[in-house]
């Protein structure tokens, strides 16, 4: 039986719920703690034991990033690879692979200056929302209803003058209901979808307190999801996706540590099972 | 175990694990579970929550 190892550098319920699964099903099975592992450009495989396959699961998106490179350099299967991780935990990059696979999303703006922003939201007009390219749970993700707003958040962006502040990212706001869609995608296969409804604001983040509400997996749905997971590179992915009035349904995110504690609720399928065996298969193809 | 912050008790589930968070009752401070052997545990100061935390 494969080797299972799940690199975690908090645990959290989801990764007691796949450590808790791979042992059911059998498998050898460690947790590897991130923090406390060390590489250097000299190691060598034989020095670890990372098993045959490793689940990358830190909460922190640039250690977990930064691990699956070691473990990629040490020839390590990782779910998911380096290049699925970065792609979606850079809004722009994301927003740009979907674009370029046909894949609805929302229209976004891309500037590279304060001055620019400006012009984009005086020219294409308020709202529109402004977030993070790299960013989490929902934080600095807010609409930009007018310019004395808009003159706030830019402010505030430059006096704290991150490596990242300066690409500013604007996404057109989408008319909806409000909710939006977490669907969880393992391999080519849609697994379990759920609507998160927003308790009263602007944002659906489970971590906000959204409530998770079972969803019908529709052929639409799926097909959109593929379609999107294929854009960045497939793997075990959470993709949010809006009903936009207008277009139907628009991908506006893809997770790569997907979060699953609230969809397994309400899950029909076996989340971590599924994510579980899709490793083991990518391991020993 | 008591809390390494202010001593006040703090009860840790048989079937937590070497990495989970635990709080503090009184002070609400968090600690991650280094070691465990049996009943015994090594607690450390959890990380703070970073900027690029979650998902």
């Amino acid at each position: 039986m494969p080797k299972v190892r799940i690199v975690f550098d908090r645990v959290r319920l989801e990764e007691k719920m796949l450590e808790e699964k791979a042992i059911e099903l059998g498998h050898d099975t460690k947790m590897v703690d991130a923090k406390i592992t060390k590489f250097t450009t000299a190691s060598k495989k034989t020095e670890f034991d990372f098993g045959d396959v490793v689940i990358e699961r830190c909460v922190s998106y640039f250690r977990g990033l930064h691990f699956t490179a070691c473990l990629e350099f040490l020839d390590i299967p990782v779910i998911n690879r380096f290049e699925v991780a970065n792609n979606c935990g850079n809004k722009m990059l994301t927003s740009l692979l979907l674009k370029k696979h046909n894949v609805p999303t929302p229209k976004t703006y891309i500037s590279f200056s304060s001055e620019a922003a400006i012009e984009t939201l005086e020219k294409e007009g308020y709202p529109l929302v402004i977030k993070p390219i790299i960013g989490s749970w929902g934080r600095g993700v807010m609409p930009l209803k007018d310019r004395d707003t808009a003159d706030a958040i830019i402010e505030i962006r430059e006096l704290n003058d991150g490596p990242l502040d300066r690409i500013y990212y604007l996404q057109e706001m989408i008319k909806r209901p409000p909710r939006d869609i977490r669907v969880i995608v393992v391999g080519d296969q849609v697994i379990a979808a759920m609507y998160r409804t927003s308790t009263g604001g602007f944002k659906t983040n489970i971590a906000l307190g959204a409530e998770p509400i079972p969803c019908e997996i529709t052929k639409e749905l799926e097909d959109v999801c593929l379609r999107a997971s294929k854009a960045v590179g497939g793997g075990i992915l959470g993709i949010d996706v809006m009903e936009d009035e207008k277009d139907g349904l628009v991908v506006h995110e893809i997770n790569n540590t997907v979060e699953f504690k609230g969809l397994a609720k309400v899950a029909k399928r076996n989340i971590p099972k599924e994510m579980i065996e899709y490793a083991v298969r990518s391991a020993i193809r | 175990m008591n809390c390494p912050e202010c001593d006040a008790i703090i009860k840790i589930p048989d079937d937590a694990s070497v990495g989970e968070i635990v709080s503090c009752p009184d002070c609400g401070a968090d600690f991650e579970i280094a070691s465990k052997n049996g009943s015994v545990c090594e607690l450390k100061h959890a990380e703070k929550v970073g900027e690029d935390w979650g998902e």
